[in-house]
């Protein structure tokens, strides 16, 4: 028997809200001790935007016409940087979970009673705090390199928003091709086909308005658009979104909604 | 106590394309009970235990753990189950005590209780000195322990468990048949496990089921299919004969 169902009435919505949230916090807290016993592998992972803001973005901030009008290529490549390396962090949700299949963890969390959906989301969260230990290190080298960015509580506020919704829709996805993949190199493979067209059909380097019209209906329906949008409204003193905020969180929210149902339906197949 | 079975098949299969890795199998394990599944390698016997977590559904056939039907009430069968899985399943990259505070949390063991439930799970798998080392550094046997400590934190009613001891030494294997015993006497719990280990078998379990290419060959309590198949021998004769396909020697 558990507790729960021996003491007091079972079932009402705020009970199951809570114990909900006690699954959710105890997948993500295990990953977040395991980060906090090897911290290496996530700051290693910074090393990456670091490279291609200072190498990348100096060099092309010679070249006019990429970003908007008027504005430094640098700035416009910043918060396009960040979002690239979110989605990086998050590609390790897919592989951790063929990992942890493989070593038998998933085992642990499969055979609990926590719902599936609990521990999608629970993984999702700890996506969203590695990838904010990114943003930490693309604000303080952008700030080194004499980008404008914003400081304002409410600016920083959203950003966290944008980047903790962006990591847990990318690495959900990431969960959701381990899944069907279900081995390392074959997902190690469709991640390095995946990643560069994700990057390139998307905002992120240049702006939307460059674009084909083929590719801007690619980029259009491509989120990692609409994560780069919001950042670069948010992140820069100066910054404006092309869609508007409301369409750019509407539209993360709908993409990671459907990826969550889907990855609950698909993850508890990988122990079978 | 009601006298229901904790366990209950009836013709339960389940087929893997042509190979039918469960075939047919009925049986009961009753509560308190320590209950083996044998036979060799490729018998079914992990096919079997994961059908009864409910993570692998059957093809046909039903089985009821705690009362609850597998395939119907998967989540309270998860809520009434330990499970001990062949490949350990404890995190390696997280401390002893760590992992248990995961399960509890996992099992929704109310704050006020789970370190007072870790602390006496980590003393009786006697793992309370090694509770803040990295599982990666724990031997062969303080790994099954903690599997185990883990997988009864929320007092299952039923533990299943899958060769727990197979990979360890003599003196590990001891060590845990022990353990095993004292939870099955002291918290009552009923345990259901694999072995192809007969000494095992025999030291352990109270009741044995035969398992062969997916089929029950024999199932009883270990003293009697030893009086009716190998009279003067081991249980590893009586495992011979009824595999060999032979009748009970007279
Ligand atoms: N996931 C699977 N896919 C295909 N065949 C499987 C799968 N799991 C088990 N089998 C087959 O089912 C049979 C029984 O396997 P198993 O239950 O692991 O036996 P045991 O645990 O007794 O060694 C074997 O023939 C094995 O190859
Ligand atoms: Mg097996």
């Amino acid at each position: 028997m558990t507790e729960r169902s021996a003491t007091g009435p079972s079932g009402t919505t705020v009970e199951t809200a809570r114990d909900f949230a006690t699954h959710m916090f105890a997948v993500a807290d295990a990953e977040l001790r395991k980060l906090a016993h090897d911290p290496w592998e996530v700051l290693s992972r910074a090393i990456q935007p670091v490279l291609w803001l200072v190498l990348f973005g100096e060099v092309m901030a010679q070249v006019r016409g990429f970003a908007a009008e008027g504005q430094r290529y640098l700035d416009f490549l910043v918060p396009g940087i960040l979002a690239q390396s979110v989605v990086f962090v998050s590609i390790f949700n897919g592989i951790a979970a063929i990992w942890e299949r493989d070593l038998g963890v998933l085992h642990r969390y499969m055979i609990s009673p926590a719902p599936r959906s609990a521990l999608v989301l629970g993984k999702a969260l700890s996506s969203s705090v590695r990838a904010l230990t990114q943003a930490i290190v693309v604000y303080i080298c952008a700030t080194m390199l004499d980008v404008q960015l914003s400081f304002s509580l409410l600016h920083i506020g959203v950003v966290v928003l944008l980047i903790v919704l962006g990591a847990g829709l990318f690495s959900t996805l990431s969960l959701i091709i381990a899944c069907i993949v279900r081995r390392r190199e074959r997902f190690m493979a469709i991640c390095q086909v995946l990643a560069m067209p994700i990057f390139f059909a998307s905002n992120a380097i240049y702006s939307i308005g460059l674009m084909p019209a083929w590719l801007k209906a690619i980029a259009s329906a491509n989120p990692l658009t609409y994560e780069v949008d919001g950042l670069r409204a948010m992140m820069l003193a100066n910054g404006a979104s092309t869609f508007g905020l409301g369409v750019d969180f509407l539209a993360l929210t709908i993409a990671f909604s459907v990826a969550v149902i889907v990855a609950t339906r698909l993850y508890p197949r990988l122990t079978r | 106590m009601s006298t229901a079975p904790v366990v209950e098949t009836k013709r339960l299969s389940r087929r893997f394309g042509e190979v039918a890795a469960v075939d047919d199998v009925s049986f009961s394990v009753e509560a308190g009970e320590i209950f083996g599944l044998i036979g060799p390698n490729g018998a079914g016997k992990s096919t079997l235990i994961k059908i009864l977590t409910s993570l692998l559904p059957p093809s046909s056939g039903s089985a009821t753990v705690a009362g609850f039907d597998v395939a119907n009430a998967p989540k309270q069968v998860r809520k009434h189950i330990g499970y001990v899985p062949h490949t350990p399943s404890s995190d390696r990259e997280l401390t002893g005590y760590e992992n248990l505070l995961l399960s509890a949390r996992l099992y929704l063991i109310p704050r006020h209780e789970r370190e007072h439930r870790i602390e006496e799970a980590l003393v009786m798998m006697s793992l309370r000195d090694a509770r803040h080392r990295m599982v990666r550094d724990y031997s062969g046997g303080m790994l099954r322990r903690l599997e185990i400590a883990q997988s009864t934190l929320h007092r299952p009613t039923v533990l299943l468990m899958d060769e727990p001891t197979v990979g360890l030494d003599p003196g590990g294997r001891r060590t845990l048949w022990q353990h095993v015993r004292e939870l099955n006497r002291t918290l009552g719990t009923t345990i259901v496990m694999t072995t192809n280990d007969m000494d095992e078998a025999e030291a352990l379990c109270h009741r044995v089921a035969v398992l062969q290419t997916g089929k029950l060959r024999a199932v009883g309590a270990t003293a009697d299919l030893k009086a009716i198949f190998a009279p003067s021998g081991s249980l590893e004769d009586v495992y011979e004969t009824i595999t060999a396909g032979g009748s009970p020697r007279a």
